[in-house]
């Protein structure tokens, strides 16, 4: 039986940039150029490969976002998923994360699903938290934050990597997963995948294909308001001293006087 | 007062130390009462009650353990019923994040992820956070709900508080999902005896400029005289120098202690994600053009195998 795995992936502003806030105090998405988050390309990659281990699977890349979110579409697709879903909306503008795991819940559903798998956060937002509310609004087992993953047996386990332990997980299928950086390093689209992506399809959804009234999303949805947001000051010109074979002593007593020593 | 939850984060009823700044913030905002859950609740009331619990509510049983997340959720769920709080205060560790945002789509709450302060507000409590690798500061709050909140490490002081502390059996009922996620093997971490990266009050990080894994400890030493924690970039993990949990950065561990040492570390933006936030900045680099200099308080541009180790010497010889 084929493995139907959903990756969510997130368009996110490129964080190299200069990114701030628009008026209404939502991620300013014109002001820096957006690309497919970092941390997705692993979610994108651990599917991938799961896929491989599989006798047979479909990769479905999905995201939420404005229309230039397909570009995170067709990396995905190029590095080598069959098909993507865009869930795109006017509505959908200053979305939080019980919104966008709303309609990311919905969309998986529709389009069928053994396994989801996700990045450890976005670049942008970096709450972490849209895997564990997917799974919560799915009713399946979340196995998040994974540094390896398998699948087998109609199971997947992994490893966690805790601040206090390592924890080898284990949960049935259907089941959430997501991936950290350190699960592998994501693999180059090639010539071929790229030229093979303009031509998987891409299904285009709105709101009411996922039957998902405007007041559920949106800034006006929102259960937590942002009051006000504010560019932190640039920091006063710090010292800056060349080592002239006592810079680890002016150091010590720069220290000191800050009362660290 | 109204009453506000605080989950307790510990290991076998050793309550950890974000968990205590959390009483301060709920004193803020109202009474606190902590819930502990798992093995060792007598141990953990003492501290707790000490740092201002009036009451704490424990469940034990195996599901805390040998399961992830959900049966904290579900805890706290109960917890949430049988107390009406004004607020929901955890940590903002993995498991704490997943856990809040659980618990608050459940209430219908908004959700409040990495606050770095809590006060009271006419409308309910106000939370800070920085946003776009500390570019922003941010204030928000829940608009509907109860306000489920995660708080980082180091935002607030410990300041003992002394309170009843009443020991309150909390009854739970698990979901069908509490057992989804199963603990197969735990390995706890070896102990370097060093603090805890993401609560320590001073962090020594090494990166590229470091070189080699061997020479960590050039950094390891300089940590030790100063009672600090390690870190290191992207770029000296990727290398195989130091271990991922080391990581500062935006894959990594956010920090946010009192003074941030980066030495052989450029800046780039995905490290200064995990830093910027650190009271006072300080750096050690060979290039005076490395990003970091922007950002620090004090900065020497010199070879760190020079500088630093002169500096551990002039540590321990100041400390005596």
């Amino acid at each position: 039986m084929s493995l139907r795995i959903v990756v969510a992936v997130k368009y996110v502003p490129d964080a190299t940039g200069d990114r701030h806030f628009a008026d209404d105090l939502t991620t300013d998405r014109d002001a820096v150029d957006g690309l497919l988050s970092e941390l997705d390309e692993y979610a994108v990659e651990q599917a991938l490969q799961i896929a491989d281990a599989a006798d047979e699977a479909e990769i479905t890349v999905l995201t939420v976002g404005p229309a230039d979110a397909k570009d995170a579409l067709r990396k995905a697709l190029s590095m080598g998923a069959d098909k993507a879903i865009h869930v795109e909306d006017d509505a959908l503008h200053g979305t939080d994360v019980f919104g966008t795991s709303l309609v990311l819940a919905k969309a998986i559903e529709r389009a069928g699903y053994d396994m989801v798998v996700t990045g450890m956060a976005s670049t942008d937002g970096t709450a972490g938290v849209v895997p564990a509310l997917i799974a919560e609004r799915l009713g399946i087992p979340q196995v998040t934050l994974l540094s390896e993953v398998a699948v087998a047996d109609g199971k997947v386990t992994g490893r966690r990597d805790g601040d206090a332990a390592s924890e080898q997980l284990e949960a049935s299928l259907p089941a959430l997963v997501s991936v950290t950086d350190q699960s592998g390093e994501a693999r180059y689209p090639s010539f071929k995948g790229i030229m093979a992506a303009k031509k998987k399809p891409v299904e285009a959804l709105g709101l009411s294909d996922l039957g998902i009234e405007e007041d559920q999303v949106g800034l006006g949805g929102a259960w937590t308001a942002v009051q006000e947001a504010t560019a932190r000051p640039p920091r006063t010109a710090g010292q800056i001293v060349k080592d002239e074979g006592e810079g680890g002593k002016q150091l010590a007593a720069f220290l000191a006087e800050q009362k660290f020593i | 007062m109204a009453e506000v939850l605080v989950l307790v984060d510990h290991v076998d009823g050793a309550v950890r130390k974000p968990t205590l700044e959390l009483l301060t913030l709920a004193r803020r905002i109202g009474d606190p009462v902590a819930v502990h859950l798992g093995p060792g609740a007598d141990a953990a009331a003492a501290v707790l009650a000490e740092h201002g619990a009036l009451r704490v509510l424990t469940a034990d049983a195996p599901e805390f353990t040998d399961y992830l997340v959900v049966p904290k959720v579900d805890a706290l769920q109960a917890a949430a019923a049988a107390v009406s709080p004004a607020a929901v205060l955890v940590a903002s560790s993995a498991e704490g994040k997943e856990v809040a945002a659980r618990l608050a789509l459940r209430l219908g709450s908004g959700l409040i992820t990495d606050a770095t302060d809590v006060v009271a507000g006419d409308d309910g409590p106000v939370a800070t956070q920085s946003a776009f690798a500390a570019a922003f500061t941010t204030k928000s709050r829940v608009s509907r709900g109860v306000p489920v909140i995660t708080v980082k490490p180091n935002s607030a002081p410990v300041e003992p508080a002394p309170a009843a502390g009443t020991v309150e059996p909390l009854a739970v009922t698990f979901g069908e999902l509490a057992t989804g996620t199963k603990v197969v093997a735990r390995t706890p971490r070896q102990s370097t005896g060093r603090p805890e990266l993401t609560e320590a009050a001073i962090v020594v990080s090494g990166g590229r400029g470091v070189n080699g894994a061997e020479n960590f400890s050039v950094i390891e030493e300089l940590a030790d005289s100063l009672g600090a924690a390690v870190g290191a970039s992207r770029a000296a993990v990727d290398a195989g120098w130091y271990p991922h949990t080391n990581q500062v950065g935006q894959t990594g561990k956010s920090v946010s202690p009192q003074l941030y040492i980066a030495n052989g570390i450029s800046g780039a933006i995905q490290h200064r994600a995990g830093m910027q936030t650190s009271k006072t900045i300080v750096a050690v680099n060979k290039d005076a053009e490395a990003p970091i200099f922007d950002l620090v308080d004090y900065g020497v541009v010199g070879d760190l195998f020079q500088v630093v180790p002169q500096l551990t010497e002039e540590v321990k010889a100041r400390k005596g």
